[in-house]
């Protein structure tokens, strides 16, 4: 009998994670179980709208979704409409591969004031997630944003882009709208370490630079190199690469564009001031020790910004019936084999992403994750003794999830939206929307 | 726009750039790995991963190199675009500014 596999998240984790299975299991079946209307995970909902080279991945998940042994489940949450016990019970092996979704918590002082908003939230927020307000208000004109890696560019750069310069983008009219109507003329970047040590991609960094009436203040002591410095450039051509733009930036004539993007480094947040908002933020200045190590000066400097944008880090949420390092924000797991509280192999449970490894690394480094876990259910499958499995399908029960064909119809609702703008696709955010699309033709069945 | 793939990668092959490529973009000749310019997406995964630092972002390229751009889209010339290095395997050619070449010594 073929094997029958679920995979828990729509993402690229989940999706690489089945195509490698059907490479190893030619004769597999697989259900994949997405949370939201629509799959793709982060590629759809994190990748910036300004970013559609990247978006094109896309393309290759949708390929692999469309393969006849796979089987698309989206609009089930595993939890609520299903338990993963139910999923072990009736599948040959369950992968987890929920990814990260929420900001790690920010702990200083005055983190919780109004005005104070994770990355990930934000992201959500300008992709057009369903589960996120619908009003962000962006009526600060000087804000800051903490972080050293792709998504604080990312934030960075949404936040000073004239929103005129998105029009052709998939990001729908509402959320255009309140990008227009931003007042932000100033966007603050701050790094702990410094720019030897930050964590930026180049060519992301470099894409700062090139935006349309915005420019990029560099103040030249703050390039200043130790020697921990120049080991990491001598070591890395991304880092030489990185700090040879700033430098380039750090020498330019002010430009004299309507907004700006100041970026600082050794900055570490240590307080968020303000009565019933924010109204500045206070930080340390850091250095770096003779082992590279990030210390404090204990000089301190404040900026007066009206709003913080935290981008530190992506956190998984726990999924129920599944362990949960809330520590280490992962699942607890032996290349991908999920571990119970005594460190033992919970049988037919996997994990892969994000949730097994943490929230980093590019897009394609999860392809190489998802090898390892596969390789080991495959293993264990083999070892494994047939028979144990319900033959009964387990989700026939789900009436509300969205099947490839229903996900196609939402695709072909977006898709003549931005048709008529003129642009390659307009995403629909309402959940409900959506829904209404999917299940559009068997409605009209069941009328019929 | 695209990634490129240079010298250092001649006789080394190590294709862990393969396995971290999103959308099987690189492609395997006889002698070097290459980049297809229309097929990759730039999301710069292959890059860190290279144990000999053989990928460059286009404008990146070092100077010794600048060719390197031109084969990497010149090998590309009779294939076009296969739409997945899974579907075509290793492709029994090279460009000419890499099949002339001596023999690289291993650097690892």
């Amino acid at each position: 009998m073929s094997p029958r596999i679920a995979v828990v998240g729509a993402g690229p984790a989940g999706i690489y994670a089945a195509d490698i299975l059907l490479t190893q299991l030619p004769d597999a079946k697989i259900d994949l179980i997405e949370k939201l209307p629509a799959p793709y995970g982060l590629v759809r909902y994190g990748v910036a709208p300004d970013h559609p080279r990247i978006r094109k991945i896309i393309d290759a998940l949708h390929e692999v979704v469309g393969h006849p042994s796979i089987r698309l489940r989206c609009n089930v949450e595993v939890g609520a409409d299903i338990t993963v016990d139910e999923l072990r019970a009736a599948y040959d092996g369950v992968v987890i591969a929920t990814g990260a979704d929420r900001d790690v918590p920010f702990e200083v002082p005055g983190a919780e004031l109004p005005g104070s908003f994770g990355a990930a939230d934000f992201v959500a927020w300008y992709d057009g997630h369903p589960d996120v307000p619908r009003d962000w208000g962006l009526d600060a004109e000087s804000v800051a944003v903490l972080g050293a890696g792709n998504v604080a560019l990312d934030v960075t750069r949404i936040l000073a882009k004239h929103a005129t310069a998105l029009e052709s983008t998939d990001t729908p009219d509402p959320i255009l709208d309140q990008l227009a109507a931003s007042r932000v003329r100033d966007v603050h970047l701050f790094a702990r370490r410094g720019p030897a040590d930050v964590r930026f991609s180049a060519l992301e960094l470099r894409e700062l630079g090139e935006q349309h009436d915005v420019e990029v203040i560099v103040d030249p002591a703050e390039l200043a190199l130790d020697a921990h410095a120049e080991r990491m450039l001598e070591q890395f051509s991304q880092r030489r690469i990185i700090v040879r733009t700033l430098t380039e930036w750090a020498q330019r004539p002010q430009s004299g564009a309507s907004r700006r993007i100041h970026l600082h480094f050794r900055h570490r947040p240590v307080r968020v001031r303000g009565t019933d908002r924010v109204e500045s933020v206070e930080f340390e200045r850091t250095a770096s020790d003779p082992l590279g190590r990030m210390v404090g000066t204990g000089e301190f400097v404040s900026y007066d910004v009206g709003a913080v944008y935290r981008a530190i880090g992506y956190l998984s949420s726990p999924v129920p019936g599944v362990p949960f390092d809330a520590e280490r924000g992962i699942v607890p797991n032996a290349e991908g084999r999920v571990l119970d509280g005594d460190g033992a192999p919970i049988p037919r449970l996997y994990a892969t992403g994000w949730i097994k490894r943490g929230p980093i690394g590019l897009i394609g480094s999860t392809k190489s994750d998802a090898a390892q876990t596969v390789t080991h259910l495959v293993e264990d499958l083999a070892a494994a003794e047939a028979g144990s499995v319900e033959s009964a399908d387990p989700l026939a029960h789900l009436g509300a999830a969205v099947d490839r064909d229903g996900w196609l119809r939402i695709d072909e609702a977006e898709r003549r939206a931005g048709a008529a703008r003129g642009r390659e696709r307009t995403k629909i955010v309402d959940r409900r929307t959506m829904l209404g699309h999917a299940h559009l033709e068997s409605v009209k069945e069941t009328v019929r | 726009m695209t990634y490129v793939i240079a010298l250092p990668c001649v006789d080394v092959k190590d294709k862990a750039c393969i396995d971290e490529c999103p959308v099987d973009c690189i492609y395997e000749g006889e002698r070097s790995l290459y980049i297809h310019p229309d097929e990759c997406v730039d999301c710069g995964a292959c890059e860190p991963v290279c144990p000999v630092e053989a990928i460059f972002y286009e404008d990146d390229l070092p100077d010794e190199w600048q060719d390197y751009y031109k084969a990497n889209v010149e090998f590309f010339d009779e294939i076009g675009s296969p739409g997945g290095a899974a579907k075509t395997g290793m492709l029994p050619f090279d460009h000419p500014l890499i099949s002339v070449l001596p023999p690289q010594e291993a650097h690892a």
